[in-house]
C-alpha cells in the first residue's frame, strides 16, 4: 500500500513537473529569441540561437531604442504607484464617509459605484475620451484622475464592506478624546483599513500597469506606457521588427515577475478576495 | 458621529465623487443618448431615434458575426479553464511535495498584460504553424483556438488558486468520516468535494465567463480580428467601428449600448445565483 502510493506520487509529480514546463516554456521561448538576428525569429522559433543566428543584446538596443522603452517603463512606474496611491487614499475616505454617514444620498452613490463595476469599459471609452479632452485632462495628471474615478466602483465597494465590519465603538471613542473626523479617520480608521488597502492595492496595480486601452485614448502615443509601447512597435513599423519585438517582450515581463515574487502572498490572497467580492 | 461627519463631505467624498462623475457617470449617460443621434463631435449630435441600433445588425454582418465569435470563444474557454483549473487544484491539495512552488509557477502568466500575452503566443502560435506553411491569419479557426489557448494559459491558474482555497474551506473531519465509513475515493469527490466547492465554481464560471467575453488587448494584439475581421470579438469590433472609420460613432455607441446590457445581463444571472445559494445556506 505505502509502496503503491509512493509511487503514485512520484508520477504525480512528474506530471506537475511536466505541466510546469509546459506553463513556463513560452516565457523561455520569447527569451531565447529575443537574443536571436531579426530574421531567424520567426520561421523557427524553437531552435536555439547558434552562432550564425546569435545576435547578442542588439535586439535589446534596438528594441529599446525604437519604443523609448525607458521612458515608457519610467512613465509605466510613476502613473501607476501614484494612481495607486491616489485610489487607496482618496476611496477609502469616500468609503468610510457613505458608510458612516446614513443617507439617500450615500445609499444611492454607494450603489452608483457598485453599478460601474459591471459597465464595459467600451460603453463609456468614447464619451471618456472626448470628455477627457475638452477638460484638458488628456496628460499624466488627467490620467492619474481618471483612474481614480474608474478605480472608484471596486474600491469603494471593498473599503465599504470591510468598514461595516469595524466596530463604531472605536471611532467614537476617538471623537470624544476631542479627534475632528480628520484626525479620526488617519490616526484611527485608516491603520485598521491595511488589510483591505493591501487588496485594494494590489487589484489596482496589476489593472492600472496591465492597461492599454484607457491610456492610449486618453493621451496617445505622447505619453507610452509599457503596453503602449508594446503594441507601438507593431503599428508603426510595417514589417515589424521581430528581434526588437522579442527583446520588448522580455522587458515588459521581468518587472510583473519581481513585483509577483516579492509579494506573492499578497497577490494571492489579494485576487482571491477581489474575486470572491467582484 | 455622524453629524460631525456629515460636514466633512468635501474633503472626504468630493474628490472621488468628482473624479467618478467626470471618468463614468457623465460619459455613460451620454453614452446613452448618443447612441440614438447621429454624431462625429459629440456636440454636433442630430436625433435619430433607433436607427443606429438598426445599423448596428443590418449594415453588415461584422457585429453579428463578432458576436457569434464571442459567444462560441467564451463557451469553449469557460469549460476548458474550469476543467483543468479544477483538476489542478484537486492535484495540488493532495499535499504532494513542492505543491507551493507549483503553484506559483502556474499563476505567473495572469500577470502578465493582454497584449504581451498576445505577441508571446503571436510568436509560439505562428512558429508551429510554419511547419504546416500557414500563419495565424490564414484560416478564422486558428485565430479561434489560438486566443482559447492564450486564455487558459493565462487563467487556469488564477481560477487554480480560488479552487484551491474552495477545496481547502472543506472540513477534513468529513472526508475522514466519509471515508471510515468505507466511502471510495471517486464518491468522496463526487458526494463531498464536488459539491461543496460549488460557490467556487460559481464564481470561477462567472469570471471567465466575463474576462472571456469582453475579451480585447489579447484579441487586438494576436489577430487583430484578421483574417478580414472574421477573428474579431465585439469589443474589438465596437473599437472599429468608432474609430476604424468617420461617420459611424452613433452606430459604435449604439453597439457599446447593446453590449453594456449583455454583461448587466450577465452580471444580475450571477448576483440572483450567489444571492439564492446564500439563502439556501
Amino acid at each position: 500500500m505505502q509502496a503503491k502510493s509512493k509511487i503514485r506520487n512520484t508520477f504525480l509529480i512528474a506530471l506537475l513537473v511536466l505541466l510546469s514546463v509546459l506553463f513556463l516554456a513560452p516565457a523561455f521561448i520569447v527569451l531565447m529569441n529575443s537574443f536571436k538576428n531579426r530574421f531567424s525569429i520567426a520561421d523557427e522559433p524553437f531552435v536555439f540561437p547558434t552562432t550564425d543566428t546569435f545576435a547578442g543584446i542588439n535586439n535589446y538596443i534596438n528594441g529599446i531604442t525604437k519604443t523609448g522603452f525607458l521612458s515608457a517603463a519610467g512613465y509605466s512606474v510613476f502613473i501607476t504607484i501614484t494612481s495607486v496611491a491616489v485610489i487607496v487614499l482618496f476611496t477609502a475616505m469616500t468609503a468610510w464617509y457613505i458608510t458612516r454617514v446614513k443617507s439617500k444620498f450615500t445609499s444611492g452613490l454607494y450603489y452608483a459605484f457598485v453599478f460601474s463595476m459591471i459597465v464595459p469599459f467600451q460603453m463609456v471609452m468614447f464619451t471618456m475620451s472626448k470628455m477627457a479632452n475638452l477638460l484638458g485632462l488628456d496628460n499624466i495628471f488627467g490620467l492619474i484622475f481618471i483612474y481614480l474615478g474608474f478605480g472608484a466602483g471596486l474600491s469603494v465597494f471593498m473599503f465599504a464592506g470591510f468598514v461595516k465590519s469595524i466596530p463604531l465603538e472605536i471611532e467614537e471613542a476617538s471623537m470624544i478624546d476631542s479627534c475632528n473626523p480628520i484626525q479620526t479617520f488617519f490616526l484611527v480608521v485608516f491603520p485598521m483599513l491595511k488589510p483591505i488597502a493591501i487588496t485594494v492595492a494590489i487589484l489596482n496595480t496589476m489593472w492600472i500597469w496591465n492597461d492599454y486601452l484607457l491610456p492610449y485614448l486618453v493621451i496617445g502615443t505622447k505619453y507610452r506606457t509599457i503596453p503602449i509601447a508594446v503594441q507601438y512597435l507593431r503599428g508603426g513599423y510595417g514589417s515589424k521588427d521581430m528581434g526588437a519585438m522579442m527583446a520588448v517582450l522580455v522587458l515588459a515581463m521581468i518587472p510583473v515577475i519581481i513585483f509577483y515574487l516579492s509579494c506573492q502572498k499578497h497577490i494571492i490572497k489579494g485576487v482571491t478576495a477581489g474575486a470572491v467580492k467582484g | 458621529m455622524q453629524k460631525a461627519l456629515k460636514k466633512y463631505f468635501a474633503f472626504f467624498a468630493l474628490p472621488t465623487l468628482l473624479a467618478f462623475l467626470i471618468s463614468f457617470v457623465i460619459p455613460f449617460l451620454m453614452g446613452i443618448y448618443l447612441s440614438f443621434t447621429k454624431f462625429k463631435t459629440v456636440t454636433d449630435a442630430k436625433w435619430i431615434g433607433f436607427d443606429n441600433y438598426i445599423q448596428a445588425f443590418t449594415a453588415n454582418k461584422e457585429f453579428i458575426n463578432s458576436l457569434w465569435f464571442t459567444f462560441r470563444f467564451t463557451v469553449v474557454s469557460v469549460i476548458f479553464i474550469n476543467l483543468f483549473a479544477f483538476l489542478l487544484a484537486l492535484l495540488l491539495t493532495k499535499s504532494l511535495r513542492g505543491t507551493n512552488v507549483f503553484r506559483t509557477i502556474f499563476f505567473i502568466p495572469n500577470l502578465i498584460g493582454g497584449i504581451v500575452l498576445g505577441y508571446i503566443w503571436q510568436l509560439i502560435i505562428n512558429g508551429v504553424l510554419y511547419f504546416f506553411d500557414v500563419t495565424i491569419t490564414t484560416d478564422p479557426n486558428y485565430g479561434f483556438w489560438g486566443l482559447v489557448v492564450l486564455m487558459n494559459w493565462q487563467l487556469i491558474g488564477y481560477m487554480m488558486v480560488i479552487y484551491i482555497a474552495g477545496i481547502q474551506n472543506i472540513s477534513g473531519d468529513l472526508m475522514d468520516a466519509a471515508a471510515v465509513d468505507g466511502a471510495s475515493k471517486g464518491q468522496i469527490l463526487r458526494h463531498i468535494t464536488i459539491p461543496l466547492v460549488m460557490p467556487s465554481v460559481t464564481i470561477c464560471t462567472f469570471l471567465t465567463l466575463t474576462n472571456s467575453f469582453k475579451l480585447f488587448d489579447q484579441n487586438l494584439a494576436l489577430t487583430a480580428g484578421a483574417p478580414s475581421r472574421q477573428t474579431e470579438m465585439l469589443a474589438l469590433n465596437i473599437y472599429n467601428t468608432f474609430y476604424g472609420r468617420v461617420g459611424y460613432e452613433g452606430v459604435g455607441q449604439a453597439k457599446a449600448v447593446v453590449f453594456f446590457i449583455m454583461v448587466a445581463a450577465i452580471a444580475f444571472i450571477q448576483l440572483y445565483l450567489t444571492r439564492k445559494r446564500e439563502v439556501e445556506n
